[in-house]
């Protein structure tokens, strides 16, 4: 049979056009989907799966097996009946990459029951507003925990998230300077409560051939020293200072928020943070500070697992102290608004709202305090529902700050964006080794604030 | 063969399968990639049409041109130190070690086959100044200089990095340039002597012109290499300080 060339050709861009087509659809099906397109029969969320029995599915951070042990633990042993019929299925993500791969799944409607928030405190109201997550204000209460949080811990993640509870507070740290007191008592040194009295305290150990700060400043482990920053501004600008910066009546590079950077670069060129803070890591920092080489070392409340490691912590636990970041003279702020933060929360997701994550929720709720803090040593946000014994002194001695705590407040990129934020702690080096004026990082960072 | 080679449905059939793959997992998504930088968004909150404005912000953002001069900066920087230093080590196995220059050309060829992220810790404790001093600043140290903090500054740090980065790939266009010396004839060079040519006269008017082809390979492969170049820079100084070594 003879065929039309033209007949062949039309065949041939029918099967290509097709092709094509088959190709596009299925990239289609990958795309983004309508927010709002199914139903709202969960708290603050968008549908519904109330299927009886099935997984409870948890994303959790490569980095951190805290919470997946916990979690085990709650789904073996101490809520093991009640979750008989919603068993735990766990993955991770690295954390570099994580908040990407949350936007892919919600893009997909596919959230996991549970997962871990973005490093972004942005895209987690994002989520929110998006219909994407469960909002623990009401759906504790659904369950029967409407008491499973301590208020303090509660208000840190409301700060963190425009006000909105989406976050269950798997750690709560408070943040503050840790102290050799060894060290300040051979060099007669008591504990500073304001930063005069730390310029004072820092040159005198100078003098006596101590480093005073131990700080990590390489790559983007600079966060440690922005902390510094940011609490200086706490202090003199007051609570709110970096609210105002983050909804534009205030920029960094006004005059007050500079010198707070200038006080920082102002203890590097005097060199109190070391010969090169740009060439330490977080390790090396925590290292220094445990082996007796430096007098002070801003760190939260999380690396007590480090500071009650006996062959970690050579200079002992018990020659550890705690102070809260100081006044400053004539400032807005207290000493007793300790900073604080609610390390990644976990977040639940609408969509899979159902029998599986109202159980699971309500076993957290109760227990997971209890467990994470008996069998790690987390202090979480959770309240601790049964007595826990032996607890180190370190420990107790955070417990007691934050049970005495009137307030708290965040930290320096708590509102920034992604962008400025690494800006912010890459540049964090430079700055404690005094080389970077603080005109010029609160510069660097405010360009990338818009 | 070639009878089954020319006929169009049988090409059309033997390519087809590795076409429409590399068509799906390859084309597609990078010219659906391509297709997203005209919009503005992400996932959850959907996409929406923004025109030219991710390019523009790309060509006006301060830190895309600072990356993108580093990035230059440093490929003309290693390239040349990579081809020339190269070039004189072959130069040195073909006309002073000769013979002998084997257990050399293995030396310097050694640092090629370390993992790149080896030889930056290597470099990075080679030139460290905290916690600990390492040799080079004990030497300096040792030679009544002041302790150099390498990394804590862009130009120090700049220069780290290339030395580092020469050093790994010296051995390899030495190797390179040397296959291509050694192809020189014994004859031309042995008469240019006779007529009076030696050093500078006969490495510039013979060896050079004569090796010119293999230098010209050595210095496409180099600058490949060192405009692509990623991971000996982020596991020596991420970036730091500051943005200052971000490619």
């Amino acid at each position: 049979m003879i065929r039309s060339k033209s007949t062949g050709g039309r065949r041939r861009a029918t099967l290509a056009a097709a092709l094509c087509a088959s190709i596009a659809l299925a990239l289609t099906a990958c795309g983004d989907k309508d927010p709002g397109s199914s139903g709202s029969t969960s708290p603050g969320g968008q549908g519904t799966q109330d299927t009886p029995g099935g997984d409870f599915a948890y994303l959790g951070l490569t980095e951190n097996t805290t919470v997946a042990s916990v979690l085990t633990t709650l789904a073996t042993s101490t809520c093991a009946t009640d979750l008989a019929a919603y068993p735990l299925k766990e993955s991770d993500y690295a954390q570099d990459q994580f908040d990407q791969q949350l936007q892919l799944l919600a893009g997909q409607d596919a959230l996991p029951n549970l997962s871990s928030a973005p490093n972004a405190p942005a895209l987690g109201v994002e989520l929110y507003e998006g219909g994407y997550l469960v909002d623990f204000a009401t759906a504790l209460s659904e369950v029967g925990a409407a008491d499973a949080l301590l208020p303090a811990a509660a208000s840190v993640v409301e700060s963190l998230y425009d006000g909105h509870l989406i976050g269950l507070p798997n750690e709560f740290n408070i943040e503050g300077i840790w102290y050799n007191e060894k060290l300040l008592a051979d060099n007669g040194i008591e504990p500073p409560a304001t930063w005069d009295e730390f310029t004072a305290a820092n040159a005198t150990l100078s003098a006596a051939g101590v480093q005073p700060w131990s700080v990590a400043g390489k790559g983007g482990d600079g966060w440690n020293i922005t902390r510094l920053v940011g609490n200086y501004i706490f202090r003199s600008v007051g609570p709110d200072g970096l609210n105002a910066v983050a909804d534009g009546s205030a920029k960094l590079t006004d005059p007050e928020y500079v010198a707070a950077a200038d006080a920082i670069s102002a203890w590097g060129q005097a060199g109190y943070f070391g010969p090169a803070p740009t060439s330490i890591d977080y390790a090396t920092a925590m290292n220094t500070f445990l082996t007796g080489q430096a007098a002070f070392y801003y760190m939260g409340s999380w690396a007590l697992g480090n500071f009650n490691n006996p062959e970690e912590n050579q200079i002992g636990a018990d020659n550890i102290g705690f102070i809260p970041f100081p006044d400053v003279a004539g400032g807005n702020g207290s000493s007793d608004q300790v900073p604080a933060n609610a390390g990644m929360p976990l977040m639940m997701s609408s969509s899979a709202w159902g029998d599986a994550s109202k159980a699971w929720l309500k076993c957290i709720g109760d227990n997971f305090g209890a467990v994470a803090l008996k069998d790690h040593g987390v202090i979480s946000g959770f309240k601790v529902n049964e007595q826990v014994a032996d607890l180190p002194e370190l420990t107790q001695l955070v417990q007691g700050v934050m049970a005495d705590a009137p307030s708290s407040v965040l930290w320096f990129e708590a509102k920034f964006s992604a962008e400025a934020t690494t800006t912010s702690q890459t540049n964090a080096g430079l700055l404690a080794e005094g080389s970077m004026s603080g005109a010029d990082f609160m510069a660097a960072v405010q360009a990338d604030l818009g | 063969m070639k009878q089954v080679l020319g006929d169009r449905k049988t090409i059309a059939v033997l390519l087809a399968p590795a076409l429409v793959t590399y068509s799906v997992v390859m084309l597609a998504p990078m010219l659906w990639s391509l297709g997203y930088t005209l919009f503005a968004g992400n996932p959850v909150r959907g996409f929406t049409w923004s025109g030219l404005d991710n390019l523009t912000k790309l060509f006006t953002d301060p830190k895309a041109r600072q990356a993108i001069a580093f990035t230059i900066k440093y490929a003309l920087t290693v390239t040349t130190g990579q081809v020339l230093v190269g070039y004189l080590l072959a130069l040195l196995f073909v006309f002073f070690l000769k013979r002998a220059s084997g257990v050399i050309r293995t030396l310097t060829f050694f640092p090629v086959v370390l993992p790149t992220v080896a030889v930056s810790l290597l470099f990075e404790k080679l030139f460290e100044i905290a916690p600990t001093s390492g040799p080079v600043n004990s030497l300096i140290t040792a030679l009544g200089g002041q302790q150099v903090n390498w990394f804590g500054a862009g130009s120090t740090a700049f220069a780290v990095i290339a030395i580092m980065d020469i050093w790994r790939s010296m051995g390899f266009y030495a190797v390179l340039l040397y296959a291509g010396l050694v192809d020189i004839s014994e004859d031309v060079i042995e008469s240019a002597r006779l007529d009076g040519a030696g050093g500078w006269r006969l490495a510039r008017h013979i060896v050079l012109p004569m090796s010119w082809p293999v230098l010209i390979s050595a210095l496409i492969f180099s600058i490949n290499g060192t405009l692509k170049v990623f991971d000996s820079i982020y596991a020596l100084t991420a970036g730091g300080p500051g943005n200052q070594t971000t490619r």
